[in-house]
């Protein structure tokens, strides 16, 4: 029988009407000792205001150095069940697809070995398993592995990619994501699970510009399903959605980020050459609009949550790829970016933060990438221009 | 150059420096390369066998490292 803590600073986050982690802890706590010092830790945390964990150290099983994050409490004398509570993260499948089977597996196998806390899906898109002993962790990895399922990454390496549902379930998707998902876990098994990298790098795949996945806020490269026809519209349509109570100018045409449409009560006109494929038109009135023409996706990189300057959003750098297996065009362009960020990226550097530090031309200039004026943030704010020996014989 | 003595340069380079700075794979890939005037990826090649026996492992304090297990 696991020891009871008496947790009043806790129980207080079970009040309300949202679901509780603690409640959830609690669940666990009722039949895993691991849990039950956890709740009891994590109570002592909240009343001295200060965290019991140390990090690092080990982090995988044999042959790997990610997938696996090393915690350590450092009360172990009075919470000996959690002296160790590694993390293992286990690599997603595109779009996260389970069967049931898989999942009631997975849970047993956790029981057995771990606290049987889990987080389906952590940030970097993995399924999280949270809380084992160093001990466990080969046979954990060897009843997962049998399954055929892998561990995800960590540390400074290509993190396990993720991507929104897509073309399986999504009709606004311009590419592919679950296959492209797919063929950068397989391309890069060695990036993933043998960290070589200055620091961490996530790649999201989103379908357009609606981005379930948050991939402009998550990933040091973003890829975004886009298109270059023209948007299609059907007045009929359109018609309806005037006559069930949209207001059209207010809700669509004002909202226009290029500000490129124009509604006379009767017509609703585009023009094409204006807009950003931005989504809101299309995913506000779904049977009027919809995109044409040739499919592919944009490429960004760069975002990351505050740090050293702040949280960023993703920035363009390829305005338009197309995107068809094998994508040898995408992976050159990733291999290129990778180079230029082992050349000079210090330790714990993004690649966006290096090209901050270093400049958008050098960085193009080492990728072969023209500048255009899609890749442009927002506007200089200093009046230098520094033109190089090449500039001037033009 | 032979993969077993590109293995044994690299045990070296992370002996040497075991107690006074902590290797990242990508120093180690530079600094042998270099030395040995080999390949990058003859050098990850040669790593990557070290892990796989054990013989060094890969840690985190911060950042990826690859150091020898503690004994
Ligand atoms: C020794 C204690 C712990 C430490 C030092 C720690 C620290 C961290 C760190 C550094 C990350 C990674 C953030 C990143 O990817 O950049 C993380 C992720 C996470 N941790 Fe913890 N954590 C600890 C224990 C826990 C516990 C007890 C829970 C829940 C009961 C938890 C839940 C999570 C979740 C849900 C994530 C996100 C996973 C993901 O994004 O993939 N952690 N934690
Ligand atoms: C070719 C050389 C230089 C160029 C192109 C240059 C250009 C500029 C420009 C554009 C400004 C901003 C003016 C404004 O917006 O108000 C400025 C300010 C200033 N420069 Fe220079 N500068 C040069 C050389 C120098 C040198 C040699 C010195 C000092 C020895 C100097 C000292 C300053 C100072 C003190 C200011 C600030 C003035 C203020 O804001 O009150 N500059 N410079
Ligand atoms: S990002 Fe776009 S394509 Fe992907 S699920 Fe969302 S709406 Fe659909
Ligand atoms: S997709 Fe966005 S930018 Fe293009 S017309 Fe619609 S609202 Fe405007």
């Amino acid at each position: 029988m696991p020891k009871k803590y008496e947790t009043p600073l806790l129980d207080e986050l079970e009040k309300g009407p949202f679901p509780s982690f603690v409640t959830e802890i609690k669940k666990a706590a009722a039949k895993s000792d691991m849990a039950a010092d956890e709740l009891g830790q994590l109570e002592k945390s909240y009343r001295d205001k200060r965290g019991y964990w140390k990090h690092g150290g080990i982090v995988g099983v044999r042959g790997y150095g990610s997938g696996v994050i090393g915690r350590y409490s450092s009360l172990p004398d009075e919470f000996p069940n959690v002296a160790n509570f590694h993390t293992v993260r286990i690599n997603s499948i595109a779009g996260f697809f389970y069967t049931s089977k898989f999942l009631k597996e997975a849970c047993d196998i956790w029981d057995k070995y771990g606290s049987g806390l889990t987080n389906l899906h952590g940030s970097t898109g993995d399924l999280v398993l949270l809380g084992t002993n160093t001990e466990n962790l080969e046979p954990i990895f060897a009843e997962f592995s049998s399954r055929g399922w892998d561990l995800g990454g960590s540390g400074s390496a290509m993190r396990t990619p993720s991507c929104c549902v897509g073309p399986a379930r999504c009709e606004w998707s311009n590419i592919d994501t679950l296959d492209i998902t797919y063929s950068i876990t397989q391309e890069w098994q060695d990036e993933m699970h043998r960290p070589a990298f200055p620091y961490k790098f996530k790649f999201k795949t989103a379908g357009c510009a609606v981005d379930c996945i948050a991939s402009i806020a998550r990933a040091d490269c973003s890829i975004i399903g886009t298109w270059k026809g023209n948007i299609a519209v059907d007045q009929t349509e359109v018609a309806n959605y005037a006559k069930n109570g949209m207001n059209i100018q207010e809700e669509i045409v004002n909202m226009c980020p290029s500000k490129c449409m124009s509604y006379d009560g009767k017509e609703l006109k585009i023009n094409d050459a204006d807009c950003v494929r931005c989504m809101h038109c299309i995913a506000k009135m779904t049977k009027a609009l919809k995109p044409t023409g040739e499919k592919g996706a944009t490429i960004l990189i760069g975002s990351k949550a505050p740090f050293v300057i702040g949280a960023t959003l993703s920035w363009v750098i390829v305005p338009f790829m197309k995107m068809e297996p094998p994508y040898d065009e995408f992976k050159d362009l990733i291999r290129k970016m990778w180079e230029f960020w082992d050349e000079h990226g210090k330790n714990r550097e993004r690649i966006g933060e290096l090209i901050i530090r270093k400049g958008m031309r050098e960085f193009l200039e080492y990728i072969g990438v023209e500048p255009q004026a899609q890749q442009v943030k927002e506007p200089r704010r200093d009046p230098f221009f520094f033109w190089t020996e090449a500039d001037l014989q033009k | 150059m032979e993969k077993e003595e590109v293995k044994k340069k690299i045990y070296e380079l992370v002996e040497k420096s075991m107690g006074k700075k902590k290797l990242k794979s990508s120093d180690i890939q530079k600094t042998i390369s270099a030395e040995a005037g080999i390949s990058r990826d003859e050098v990850k090649d040669a790593l990557k066998d070290l892990i796989d026996e054990g013989k060094l492992i890969y840690t985190y304090f911060g950042g990826s490292f690859v150091e020898i297990p503690p004994k």
